[in-house]
């Protein structure tokens, strides 16, 4: 089946001389949920907003649905919803208002029963006729994505839905998003944080300088990245791993008295217990254990140099 | 067509209107029972008659000219300004509509707006002198065009404004001037002759004349002039806007 979103070739060079995509190409998958990956300035929201027509790209061309974004702007702009990262909202209008504004934008005749729908979904029903400004952040963000939803767009764009919202509220949006794919809209969001894109993503794209530098199915990704370390503190020092443990593929951390056991959160067993078993049976008296999840900052660095090494 | 997007910028603008309806025609009635205290009745008891009309009367078609013009910049530029300041100006650039719909729902909006303001000035001035109109319909021809015009202006002017300052400059600075020297509150036939040709390429004096005609039958150019400005007028902004759009020029990075 031919992608839904097909992004081939984009370069993007600001009025300043910057470079923020360089030569992006990505399929996005009708139905699939794609989480776009980056740190800060990685391109992301450039990438979003060119799709989108925000902004004009440099080279390179984008089409959604089939239709190209610039020859065929109207047939392509009419399927796409997008949440921006910034709340950009007008502040005195009513919210009913402002959502109904959205949908008569995108050329839908107004159905004020389907925006119910969306608001009661979005638990901003009770919200309705309240203005803009008198809502708390996480409201806002709601609304913005009840004006994205409000013209039933076939692709949905999340720029950063969880920047500033509570866990109750992150709940409810994944609840949301898991609802969307299911009646079939497709959906790309960029987070920093890869537990996000664990929890709700098909696929992830790692963007950074304006360059993708994977597209994969999470699982794969998971099983490649999705690394824990474990640091076991001990007692006193030692000079190396003892032999009994040397089957462990252990490492002495910086200091002598620490011992670092690197495991897959994807395999059936982490080897964990037999470690911690085989330890006291070594005879070393254990002070503190933590574990920590490699951080996407260290998978960056990690794809970046893979990346560099070629 | 994507006729929705034009009647959804058009609510969405009307409905900030009558959110501030007071302000909104308060302020112009009392400014224009300012003009006719000031120049009706102090400076109308001394120059009693200009060409058959009296003084109080033959003002108020340019003092109607005066604030429509003003409303319709002021109005415009703030509704497409308003959008680029706080950001909400995503949602026009990624809307399938085009340069056309998205101008049409703000120009129309505005033009809207400056036009309830002219009537309600008219209506006003029927309580301070005696007015006939002996062309009602080019009358309202002439004020509905100056409306969508200068409207279309306003939104060029908002389009280019980068602040507030700006955003002020252009009425303040270019529109209340032509207005005064466009002969709002005199004839040009009461200027010295070297006056006379410098004003003809002031744009406003072909508006004021064409409105003027309208209620008393006399005028200083032509209608025809005052039409074919007018319409040239409205050309160069449509022009304008739709490089604006093509372009992207201070709205798409
Ligand atoms: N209008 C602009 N003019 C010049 N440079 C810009 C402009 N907008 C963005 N940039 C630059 O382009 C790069 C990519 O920005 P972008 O907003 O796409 O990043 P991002 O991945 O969304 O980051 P974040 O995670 O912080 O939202 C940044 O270096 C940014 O400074
Ligand atoms: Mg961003």
């Amino acid at each position: 089946m031919a992608p839904v979103v097909s992004v081939t070739g984009l370069v993007k060079t600001y009025a300043s001389g910057f470079v923020a995509l360089n030569d992006v190409s990505l399929n996005i998958e009708e139905g699939e949920i794609l989480a776009l990956l980056g740190p800060n300035g990685a391109g992301k929201t450039t990438l979003i907003s060119t799709i989108c027509g925000i902004t004009t790209p440099s080279a390179g061309r984008v089409s959604v649905g089939g239709h190209d974004t610039i020859r065929d702007y109207r047939a392509a702009r009419k399927l796409i919803g997008l949440v921006p990262q910034e709340i950009n909202l007008e502040p005195f209008e009513k919210v009913l208002n402002t959502v109904r504004f959205s949908r008569g934008l995108f050329g839908k005749p107004r159905d004020d029963a389907h925006l119910e729908r969306v608001l009661r979904q979005l638990s901003l029903w009770d919200k309705k006729d309240a203005k803009v400004i008198e809502l708390s952040g996480g409201m806002k963000r709601r609304v913005l994505i009840a004006k994205a939803l409000s013209h039933e767009p076939r692709v949905l764009f999340l720029d950063e839905p969880t920047a500033g919202v509570d866990v109750e509220l992150r709940k409810d949006l994944w609840e949301t998003v898991r609802r969307l794919k299911a009646e079939g809209v497709t959906i790309i969001l960029t987070t920093h944080y890869i537990e996000e894109a664990e929890a709700i993503a098909d696929r992830i794209a790692v963007i950074s300088k304006g360059d993708i530098l994977l597209v994969e199915e999470k699982a794969a990704l998971m099983r490649r990245l999705g690394r824990k370390q474990m640091v076991i503190e001990l007692q006193a020092p030692i000079d190396a791993v003892p032999e009994a443990l040397a089957h462990h593929a252990l490492e002495t951390g910086p200091d002598a008295d620490t011992l670092i056991y690197t495991y897959d959160t994807q395999r059936e067993r982490t080897g964990i217990t037999r470690l911690l078993n085989e330890i006291q049976a070594a005879g070393l008296q254990l002070r503190d254990v933590q574990t920590r999840q490699s951080s996407l900052e260290e998978i960056f660095v990690g794809l970046v140099q893979e990346e560099e090494r070629g | 067509m994507n006729l929705e997007a034009v009647r959804a910028i058009y609510l969405f603008e009307m409905s900030r209107t009558f959110r501030t309806i007071w302000q909104s025609i308060v302020s112009p009635v009392i400014s224009t029972s300012l003009y006719f205290v000031v120049f009706g009745a102090a400076i109308g008891s001394r120059i009693d008659q200009v060409e058959g009309v009296s003084y109080g009367a033959f003002i108020v078609p340019g003092l109607i000219m005066l604030s429509v013009l003003v409303q319709s910049v002021t109005n415009a530029s703030f509704g497409i300004y308003f959008p680029k300041f706080i950001g909400t100006i995503y949602e026009l650039l990624s809307a399938p509509a085009s340069f056309l719909e998205i101008t049409a729902g703000y120009v129309l909006a505005a033009a809207t707006k400056s036009l309830m303001i002219g009537v309600i000035i008219l209506l006003t001035a029927f309580f301070f002198v005696d007015l006939r109109i002996e062309h009602p319909l080019w009358m309202v021809s002439f004020l509905v065009l100056t409306c969508l015009s200068f409207s279309l202006f306003g939104f060029i002017i908002g389009i280019w404004a980068q602040n507030f300052e700006q955003l002020q400059l252009v009425p303040l600075l270019v529109v209340t001037p032509l207005v005064f020297l466009g002969g709002s509150f005199y004839s040009i036939s009461m200027l010295p002759p070297v006056w006379q040709t410098i004003t003809l390429f002031n744009p406003v004096v072909y508006l004021v004349s064409g409105f003027r005609w309208s209620f008393f039958g006399m005028s200083d150019v032509g209608l025809g002039w005052s039409l074919l400005a007018i319409l040239a007028f409205t050309a160069i902004c449509l022009a304008t806007i739709w490089w604006i759009f093509r372009t992207g020029y201070r709205i798409r990075s």
